[in-house]
């Protein structure tokens, strides 16, 4: 072990740690509220409003977050038309284009835990709310949404996890994230071993201070008593 | 023909039949990983068991890109190593050979908990009766636990498989020759990304649903035998 080496390079690593934090804070947040109108749709009873996230949902858990990377930043550059566009810049930039295919892949995968959620609340807690005069978006907003959020938030924070190990290939389309950083600096040192290791220490604090992080939202949501059990 | 393929079809198809044979090996290694990480975490040893979760914990708090790099990449001077001890010439392991170690390193690990939780799930007194009628521990895992243990662990390592099977994809980045990598080649190619990345996105969907529908009928096949009740 090359403890030298390891500690001159540490600041570019965290560097690369930042950039992988802010690239899957961004995707789960955007990818949520993205979710939320998917998966109450996903859940509805009528098959003609199940029909259209159904086919997202398919679509982006089918294929691997790489493919859908490359469909984004390379395969929008086919079509004239997009260069042509205003939104040019943003398709043509390696950050958006993480963000954006991070944020779709991850909102397909939410809207199935909140479909599941929202199938999991107890049917007579929604009759009881109905009986008691509430409208239905009042029904929604006071009783569902709230009840699904706990129920869906153990899965929701294995989905930050699994989304903060999936960011490392966005170093496949030349951004600096930790994985990326990594590969940079073994270019120059030729020290696979010792820069990747580090690399892995860093994904695994990061994801041991998530879920230490989720632990504390649990506690203060009181999803263990409001679980009804 | 909807997509001009630009005479890539083959070279697409032959990426297809390296990608599920990366994939049925990777998951070989795995299920022998995770059934013994689960033994080791289930036995009565406290050293097993540390060992057991440490394997777990480990590999899956690391991202699988990043194995499969460290793997590719770091085993060169322990191949070279390894080539001296030997008295060969130059040892290297292929890119197939480090997508399998690290597919199967990380499909293991999750296997681990899905095996563990089956053991788990298996009445102690199936055990006990084992033992009561004398036979060694081997033939209580081998004859009891695992064929029971099967049925219960079948949902769950399918879902692992299917994580594999999108997984695969990452070892493009070492340069093997799987769906990914002909894309990309076919793309410098043709200056066509977009409908070469959708093909192999519809090849990666095609997979699943093979892969789905396979599972569904080994699930059928594993829980005949049994009621289930309907709430």
């Amino acid at each position: 072990m090359n403890w030298e080496l390891m500690i001159k390079w540490t600041p570019r690593l965290l560097e690369g740690a930042w950039l992988t934090l802010e690239l899957v804070g961004i995707a789960v947040l955007a990818g949520l509220l993205l979710a939320i109108p998917l998966g109450l749709a996903r859940s509805s009873r009528h098959a003609w409003v199940r029909a259209l996230p159904y086919g997202y949902i398919f679509f982006f858990r089918g294929t691997p977050l790489l493919v859908q990377l490359f469909l984004v930043y390379y395969g929008m550059a086919q079509f004239e038309a997009i260069r042509q566009s205003a939104l040019w810049p943003v398709l043509r930039d390696p950050y958006w284009c993480a963000v954006i295919t991070m944020t779709l892949h991850t909102a397909a995968y939410i809207a199935e835990i909140l479909r599941g959620a929202i199938q999991a609340i107890p049917p007579g807690e929604i009759e009881a709310a109905r009986a008691l005069g509430m409208s239905r978006w009042q029904t929604l907003l006071h009783i569902v949404m709230p009840r699904a959020a706990r129920i869906a938030l153990p899965a929701y924070s294995n989905e930050v996890i699994l989304m903060l190990k999936a960011s490392a290939l966005a170093s496949t389309i030349t951004l600096l994230e930790l994985t990326g950083m990594s590969r940079t600096i073994i270019a120059r040192t030729y020290q696979p071993v010792e820069i990747f290791l580090m690399a892995g220490v860093f994904y695994l604090v990061a994801s041991y201070l998530l879920v230490r992080l989720f632990r504390l939202l649990e506690q203060r949501l009181r999803v263990e008593l409001c679980q009804g059990r | 023909m909807i997509f001009d393929l630009h005479g890539f079809g083959p070279a697409l198809l032959a990426g297809t039949w390296i990608t599920i044979k990366l994939a049925l090996c990777s998951l070989a290694v795995g299920l022998v990983l995770g059934l013994a990480g689960a033994l080791a975490k289930t036995s009565k040893y406290g050293a097993l068991q540390w060992l057991g979760s440490g394997y777990s914990t480990l590999v899956r708090g690391v991202p699988e890109l990043l194995w499969v790099l460290l793997i590719y990449f770091g085993s060169v001077n322990l191949m070279r190593a390894l080539a001296d001890a030997l008295g060969m010439q130059s040892l290297e392991l292929s890119p197939f050979a480090a997508g399998v170690l690290a597919l199967g390193l990380c499909f293991g690990a999750y296997a681990t908990e899905v095996f563990r939780g089956a053991i788990l799930a298996i009445p102690r007194g199936q055990c006990e009766a084992g033992q009561a009628l004398g036979l060694r521990p081997f033939a209580i895992l081998w004859r009891l636990i695992l064929p029971q243990m099967w049925r219960i662990a079948l949902p769950g390592l399918g879902n692992l498989f299917m994580i594999l099977m999108k997984d695969t994809a990452l070892i493009s980045v070492i340069g093997l020759e799987e769906i990914m990598r002909h894309s990309q080649i076919a793309v410098t190619a043709s200056k066509q990304p977009f409908t070469f990345y959708l093909i192999a996105a519809c090849i990666y969907l095609s997979l699943t649903i093979v892969a789905m529908s396979s599972l569904a009928l080994l699930e059928k096949r594993a829980a005949r035998g049994f009621r289930r009740a309907y709430a």
